[in-house]
């Protein structure tokens, strides 16, 4: 299960994270991607996807308990911590692997933090079930839609930065795994939904009221991907407080064990 | 043959059978004229001309509506599947991996026997995998992930002779299906992303001891060796990933070699960097070599020649040549003369942006600013390639080159320094590909313009696309051509398919429920026709309903 949260945290983190890096002179996108990878597959089983699980050490955030700069970093990958549960990696990781995952580190702590001010998460869930209606598309655990991207775990695969932004310019960036397409049948029917898969013959998707369509493309005559997310800017609708309220909750939605 | 064949042909046909088992034997004579027994598979590619072709008929565009499963082998491995069995009279021979050996009933597939090698070491980029078997008289060869040669009796499941080839502690594999000639059996290492220095041998059959090397990063005194600065030579990679060929009138064995080490950073490899990402032409008693050409000199993007090379015998120009067809990893389609390596003709298959044209000689034009940079540089293909090393297929009846094809496929290829340390991974940079290539089958939610898998089917005599059959998804599957004109393929998605050779219209197809990542044979039993592919831990064998 751990797997598979982690897998899709890459799966979900990784556009966002290259379309990031191209504002940012700190690291390469390719990089950054590389290091992400590298970060999830070596150091995230104790670390976490964030970098902070380990007390007193906050990763993403430029915050360790042994290394005095990112230089130094490299070497306690290297040689690890003895005494702790920080391993050496000198067997498993290239020099260039270490100084990639340093890498990825630097960026995180380029972006870590939002323009906005910390909000509260619990005024944040009143405005997300309330004023913004986000469970009208959204789920969170066993409430709202299934149509729109699930958010239950939004908080440990999307950074602070980044729901901002959805919230702000929800077409600057529309993940792979959330593309909508609209299908008309033969008879004339239309179908529009979450792509799900497809293949050279079929098609699977969700739509708005949560049913799940697998057709044969074969008794389609229209296929086409909708490139506007069907989610509204709420730049005028939330206030600078509100909006950071709204992004504090979500960034507290850490999966099913979490809040 | 016609499904309906009389009985008294089955009752001859079951007592050569029967006659053909109890010799047990495999003379390379048989293996040279494997066209004349197209009811066997008796190398990697079906002929030592490596066209994938068949001159089974049973199975036709009229009936293949009716191709069912026959019999699933499921195997005891989740690596992938990737290897070509052997059909020796109706007994099957294929590889589990990494390397287990496997002989089955071919109509049934009931095991006989299972030999089991396990690799102590052995480091592979891509996965641990082993492609398939080499057969001669009654033994078996199998190339090793820890860079073994081992013969095994094909009747019993034993083996015979065991050989290091090579050191696996310093990353050195082989994956590829041993290629047997008169009284040797030839195998190539491969590692080039962990800084190997490759070679191809040749053994002898009996006693499993070496005959000839050929080294494909030339040493001091060798020829090419000036086209590598300093000792890069010494690391240079150059892998054997795929089984070669064979022209029995010209004793020349082809081989498609891999890339230069490391793979994205030639900064400390100065040259040419021969013979990687070429075609060798070796003489195959004595391993020297009669010519080469290299399709991608001073490779920085991966650009392996890791293809099967297929001869063909073709009008050209208007007078018979012998040549070579080629869709190359790089993304260009090349036909060379097999005699000399003259260079005939090189032209895209795919969308190319690292070079824009060739020389007389066949050199390619390289587009400035087209190499991989520290901030990452945008190229196609991407480092997957146009194509790979699944098989390609070529059919004289129809006089076309099918391709399993990657379009729209691109990659960042960015560099980085690197330091040579044995074992260790040595590649000099990363790349960041708009598709992935080696993954498990993933929800594709990509548009056509982002990258698709096709059959693409080339006149060899123009370069010129005749057809193109369009995946949503890309393929790492093989082709196979048969003599009803045939296509057999498939792709990530899972799908397995038959196709008409001549137009592209699909005929068939299986859900098959994984990645096909093998090539498709065929074979006949008792007069029946079947047609096995490996989908993912699965062999599937479909034959006609009756």
């Amino acid at each position: 299960m751990r797997a598979v949260k982690l897998c899709t945290s890459v799966l979900a983190a990784f556009l966002a994270i290259n379309t990031l890096s191209a504002r940012q002179q700190t690291a390469t996108p390719s990089e950054v991607g590389d290091g992400q990878q590298l970060f999830i597959a070596n150091c995230a089983v104790c670390h976490g996807p964030d970098g902070d699980s380990v007390p007193g050490v906050d990763l993403g955030h430029g915050k360790f308990k042994r290394a005095s700069s990112y230089d130094n970093l490299v070497e306690v990958i290297r040689d690890g911590v003895p005494g702790t549960g920080m391993p050496a990696f000198s067997k498993d990781l290239s020099d260039l692997e270490m100084r990639t995952i340093v890498a990825y580190f630097r960026f995180m702590a380029a972006t870590a933090y939002s323009t906005s001010a910390p909000g509260d998460p619990v005024r944040g869930k009143a405005i997300f079930e309330g004023k913004v209606e986000c469970l009208n598309c959204h789920r969170v655990k066993d409430k709202g839609s299934r149509f729109g991207p699930e958010l239950t775990e939004i908080g440990a695969v999307r950074r602070m930065i980044e729901l901002e932004r959805s919230l702000l310019e929800p077409n600057a960036e529309i993940l792979l795994q959330n593309r909508l397409i609209r299908l008309v049948t033969r008879d004339g029917v239309t179908i529009t939904g979450r792509l799900l898969n497809q293949d050279t013959f079929t098609v699977q998707l969700i739509d708005s009221k949560e049913r799940l369509h697998s057709l044969q493309k074969s008794s389609l005559k229209e296929y086409a991907f909708l490139d506007k997310s069907p989610m509204p800017t709420y730049r005028d609708k939330l206030n600078p407080r509100e909006l950071a309220d709204l992004v504090s909750y979500l960034v507290s939605l850490k999966g099913i064990g979490g809040q | 043959m016609n499904a309906r064949a009389p009985l008294l042909v089955s009752i001859i046909l079951s007592s050569l059978l029967s006659a053909s088992i109890s010799s047990g034997q495999v003379s390379f004579e048989r293996i040279l004229g494997a066209d004349k027994e197209p009811e066997n598979w008796l190398t990697y590619s079906g002929t030592t001309l490596s066209q994938r072709h068949s001159l089974l008929n049973q199975i036709t565009p009229a009936n293949v509506k009716n191709l069912e499963l026959q019999w699933i082998y499921q195997a005891r491995s989740l690596e992938k599947f990737e290897a070509t069995p052997l059909v020796v009279d109706g007994i099957m021979y294929t590889v589990q991996a990494p390397n287990d050996v496997i002989a089955l009933d071919a109509a049934t597939g009931r095991i006989f026997w299972t030999y089991s090698h396990h690799p102590e070491h052995g480091r592979p980029c891509c996965g641990r995998v082993n492609r398939g078997l080499a057969i001669l008289h009654d033994i078996l060869f199998m190339g090793t992930l820890d860079a073994h040669l081992i013969a095994i009796d094909a009747k019993s499941g034993h083996p015979l002779w065991e050989t290091t080839v090579a050191s696996a502690r310093s990353a050195y594999t082989i994956t590829h299906a041993p290629l047997v000639i008169k009284d040797k059996v030839i195998v190539g290492t491969a590692g080039g992303e962990f800084g190997i220095r490759g070679f191809l041998a040749a053994y002898d059959t009996r006693t499993g001891k070496e005959v000839w090397r050929f080294n494909t990063i030339p040493g001091p005194g060798e020829p090419g060796h000036e086209t590598w600065g300093g000792d890069s030579w010494k690391t240079g990679g150059g892998s054997l990933w795929m089984t070669g060929s064979y022209d029995p009138v010209l004793n020349l064995t082809y081989w498609g070699v891999g890339n230069p080490s490391p793979d994205w950073n030639g900064d400390d490899r100065p040259g040419d960097n021969l013979y990687s990402d070429s075609v060798i032409a070796l003489d195959a008693d004595t391993g020297k070599l009669k010519w080469y050409y290299q399709f991608s000199p001073h490779d920085e993007f991966d650009y392996d020649a890791v293809q099967v090379p297929v001869l063909a015998d073709m009008e050209w120009q208007g007078r018979p040549r012998k040549v070579i067809l080629w869709a190359n990893r790089n993304g260009f389609f090349y036909v060379l003369d097999r005699a000399t390596g003259q260079f005939l003709l090189a032209k895209p298959f795919v969308e190319v942006t690292w070079a824009s044209g060739f020389d007389e000689k066949g050199r390619p034009a390289l587009v400035p600013g087209k190499i991989p940079s520290a901030e990452g540089t945008l190229i196609s293909p991407g480092n997957p390639g146009g194509t790979s090393w699944y098989s390609p297929s070529y059919s004289p009846r129809t006089g076309l080159f099918y391709i399993p094809a990657w379009v729209n496929s691109s990659s960042m290829f960015v560099k980085a320094a690197v330091e040579y340390r044995e074992g260790r991974n040595y590649a000099g940079g990363t790349t960041r590909s708009t598709i992935p290539f080696n993954w498990s089958p993933a929800p594709n939610f990509r548009k056509e313009e982002e990258g698709y898998g096709a059959v693409r089917a080339v006149d060899p005599h123009t370069g010129e696309m005749k057809w193109e059959f369009k995946m949503a998804d890309v393929t790492e599957a093989g082709i196979l051509t048969t003599a009803s004109d045939l296509l057999f393929s498939g792709g990530r998605e899972g799908y397995f398919f038959a196709l008409d050779a001549r137009t592209g219209e699909l005929l068939w197809k299986a859900a098959v429920g994984a990645a096909v990542q093998s090539g498709p044979m065929t074979y006949s039993v008792n007069g029946k026709q079947y047609v096995a592919v490996n989908a993912g831990t699965c062999l599937f064998v479909f034959g006609l309903r009756q």
